[in-house]
């Protein structure tokens, strides 16, 4: 082999070594932390697993938020409508937090059936319903119609008496 | 009677200005292709009327803003009577049409400032490069016009008034981040022009890297300050205090960055060396590529997130296709033409090329990680196989330790020597730096911080080992001049730039291992009265109380701080906004800044019975990942200030008039080499 082809193989043997070792360690950090969603039907169903983190997400239920008075522990129930999840927290909920709004938390999921959240994350949505929960309830056989109604009527309770007003200080 | 006509006048100026971009993408590239002189010459006049008339536009819109306009859709849902006029201005680009127009109008500015300091250019290569930024400019100006158009009206039923600018964007973070950021994708635009100018020209030679580099400079110096920007902006305005999500709209910015770093290292190889150059233009058109997708990204509504501002499917695939036919028209350039420019230069496997090819690699590999990690969720969503999310805990695994291997190789380089070095030589350069850097890097976190901990000494050891070597190359190539003074006056602004981005690179570090690691967070229930420490200092709430702002209603807290029993006090005001039109509710975060460390007090929810849960931080040495981002950026700009690069437009221009032409060449090529 001349100097010149002897460098290029080198280039190309060390190109391949590491895109090989790449592509192996993204493959195992990618299997390890991919976090799979799941709406509270599907937990209800038994499809996700305990203990791993996922995340879940759907509305806050209406009057199922309670503070503990002496620390910054939470509990809440996170629906779909059709099944409830209790979620409980410690820490500080974020702002756009509220009874009837669409939420997703992180955590894990405990043998009682309860989910252990890490984080939760407020989402505004203009369908009072985040559209994965939408679609997970469609995939457990729910048509639209079984909690679409439910939801606007719910959102559309809470938004009127909900987001305090100017008038209001 | 007129202020009514200002949209109008607007979206004219808008239809004008695609128009003129149309004629300077044809014109030059046919001219250029058939050599005649008068349709290369339509470039210049064309680009200085595209951005005059883009000017237009933005001003038209600026001014809707600005006069209240609510009968024009976009000001109506971004703007609101109350809104400080500061704000009014910023909220322009605050929202989906408004940017992309900026991003036009800068697209525009960037290929009229190219037309100006490319005078000393030949006539076709300024003529190909024209026309390549006329055809983006086409592509963007569509996309406005056909799916955004800023200036749409709501006729008849206009609302009384607007439904204010999203609260997270009132703040003087959000006035500058996305200027800066766009800046720097937009930058690459001419980077790109000036690559496939080079291809089908077939001029890639050591001139070309002249004239390409500073380019790139300038724009990845926009791009890092914009990166900067919003991490800094996530950090005080979100309330959490973190300061990178591993968001996809952050990735989308960070992914033309890691590949316009390895453009900037492959052009200096090209320029210094004549080699790597397939690559070089290679990395142009991906970081360009990747510019786009960024857009893509924050623009479709594929992603939820502050910055997704619109969900209209119509949008992201107009992206998508412009992205599309970029890529495959640039590579199809590129497969057709490269051949003829590649030329082969041997080295040394230990040298500065082969570092400098190891650099490379390692940032493409970083890009790639992240690119998968951020496309994955939505390509396995596409596909229907579910939702999932990537999050931190992949992009860190990859990251870091891909970032540990960089830093062995931004050790070695600056002392290697091009084509060629000794083992030995390279060992009795370093072997000190390296003994230094593993003592310290191990001793620092000894006396600094709560306790030990690795992966701040590994932090500490990269930082050193980035910054040693650098101190003993100056020092070498300073000793035999007359005086110290004398020697660093003789280093040139290129390698001072490289040294200060270098720096840059070791603050960030210190500031990223420290502060992740050293960072002490206590989330209480604070009442009036109450009070807890946290990390040496006294926090007391002394207040809590209402205030009225121009467009929002705010609870503030306020909290007496003091150092230890008998240091310094002061008071710290968080509140929690609720903003108006949207009642949307903020958090206003109260911050003591400082070099070694930033007090944080964020104000969480209103508990109820008085008391508010608090959110209060120490975090160490947070500062110096900014302003490791600034030390990066002003090495680019100090870099583009080199001689070399004016020196090359001073003689061009005499040679033009002189007509002189071997023998000058020859003496360029000398100086290029020296």
């Amino acid at each position: 082999m001349t100097p010149k082809r002897k460098q290029k193989m080198f280039v190309i043997l060390g190109l391949v070594s590491l895109t090989a070792i790449a592509v192996g360690l993204t493959l195992y950090a990618l299997r390890s932390n991919i976090n799979l969603f799941f709406s509270p039907v599907q937990i209800a169903q038994g499809n996700a697993p305990i203990e791993r983190t996922i995340r879940a997400g759907g509305m806050v239920k209406e009057g199922s938020v309670s503070r503990d008075p002496d620390s910054l522990n939470v509990e809440f129930k996170v629906t779909d409508y059709v099944d409830d999840l209790d979620v409980y927290y410690s820490g500080i909920l974020p702002d756009l937090f509220r009874e009837g709004q669409g939420v997703v938390v992180v955590g894990q999921l405990q043998a009682d059936g309860r989910l252990r959240a890490d984080e939760v994350l407020a989402r505004h949505d203009e369908n009072y319903m985040p559209p994965e929960v939408a679609q997970a309830l469609e995939e457990a056989g729910y048509k639209p119609a079984d909690f679409q109604a439910k939801a606007a009527e719910v959102g559309k309770r809470l938004e009127a008496k909900g987001v305090p007003q100017a008038s209001d200080y | 009677m007129f202020t009514e006509m200002i949209p109008e006048v607007g979206h004219f100026a808008l239809v004008i200005a695609l128009l003129m971009a149309a004629v300077q993408a044809i014109m030059p590239l046919a001219g250029a292709a058939t050599r005649r002189p008068l349709w290369m010459a339509y470039g210049r006049p064309m680009a200085a009327g595209q951005f005059l008339f883009l000017l237009i536009a933005y001003g038209c819109l600026t001014a809707s803003y600005m006069l209240d306009d609510f009968s024009v859709a976009n000001v109506a849902n971004n703007s609101n009577t109350m809104l400080p006029w500061y704000y009014k201005l910023s909220a322009v680009w605050g929202n989906h049409e408004g940017s992309v127009l900026l991003w036009s109008l800068m697209l525009a500015g960037w290929g009229f400032v190219a037309s100006i300091f490319s005078r000393q250019l030949p006539r076709d290569m300024v003529a190909r490069v024209m026309g390549v930024l006329g055809a983006v400019s086409v592509g963007f100006l569509l996309f406005v016009l056909v799916t955004s158009n800023p200036f749409d009206r709501l006729l008849p039923n206009m609302p009384q008034d607007g439904a204010d600018l999203n609260p997270l964007l009132q703040d003087f973070g959000l006035v500058v981040h996305p200027p800066m950021l766009y800046m720097g994708y937009v930058g690459f635009s001419v980077v790109f022009a000036f690559a496939i100018a080079a291809l089908l020209g077939g001029r890639l030679d050591a001139a070309w890297t002249r004239w390409a580099r500073p380019w790139t400079n300038i724009a990845w110096a926009f791009l890092t300050v914009g990166i900067a920007l919003g991490s800094w902006w996530a950090y005080y305005e979100l309330g959490w205090g973190g300061w990178w999500f591993w968001d996809p709209v952050e990735n989308a910015s960070l992914l033309p960055w890691l590949t316009g770093t390895a453009l900037i290292h492959s052009l200096a190889v090209t320029e210094k060396r004549g080699s790597f150059k397939s690559w070089t233009v290679l990395l142009a058109i991906a970081t360009f590529s990747l510019s786009l997708m960024g857009t893509f990204l924050v623009r479709s509504g594929v992603l939820t997130s502050v910055h997704a501002f619109a969900n209209d499917p119509a949008r992201g695939f107009f992206i998508l296709m412009l992205l599309a036919i970029t890529v495959t028209l640039s590579l199809l350039v590129f497969a057709l033409r490269a051949p003829r420019v590649s030329h082969k230069v041997g080295f040394n496997w230990l040298s500065r090329d082969a570092l400098l090819l190891i650099n490379n690699i390692l940032l493409v590999i970083m890009t790639v990680t992240v690119l998968l990690g951020t496309l994955y969720p939505l390509i396995l969503d596409s596909l229907g196989l579910g939702k999932i999310s990537v999050g931190p805990p992949y992009f860190n695994a990859l990251f870091v330790p891909l970032m540990a291997v960089t830093s062995i190789f931004m050790g070695l380089g600056p002392v290697a020597r091009w084509k060629r070095m000794a083992a030995k030589e390279l060992y009795t350069k370093l072997w000190l730096a390296g003994v230094v850097a593993l003592v310290l890097g191990a001793l620092i976190p000894v006396f600094y911080g709560p306790e030990w901990n690795v992966w701040v000494a590994l932090g500490m050891l990269m930082a050193l080992w980035i910054v040693l070597p650098i101190l003993r190359d100056i020092w070498d190539k300073t000793r035999n001049a007359r005086s110290f003074g004398a020697g660093l006056k003789k280093l040139s602004l290129t390698y001072w730039g490289m040294v200060l981005g270098h720096l840059g690179v070791a603050f960030t570090i210190v500031g990223v291992a420290v502060v992740s690691h050293y960072n002490i967070e206590r989330n209480v229930r604070m009442g009036p009265g109450d009070s807890v420490e946290v990390a040496g200092y006294h926090f007391t709430m002394t207040e809590l109380s209402s205030r009225r702002g121009p467009n929002f209603l705010a609870d503030t807290a306020e909290i007496e701080v003091q150092r230890g029993e008998n240091g310094r006090q002061f008071t710290m005001q968080p509140e929690k906004r609720l903003y108006l039109a949207t009642g949307m509710p903020m958090t206003q975060v109260a911050l003591r800044a400082g070099f070694f460390r930033d007090l944080y007090v964020a104000m969480g929810e209103d508990l109820g019975d008085g008391s508010w849960a608090m959110r209060i931080q120490h975090k160490p040495l947070v500062r110096w990942l900014w302003l490791g981002g600034l030390l990066m950026a002003a090495g680019g700009l100090l870099a583009v200030a080199d001689k070399r690069y004016r020196r090359t437009r001073v003689r061009q221009q005499k040679y033009a008039s002189e007509n002189t032409g071997a023998s000058s060449s020859n003496r360029a090529s000398k100086e290029a080499l020296a």
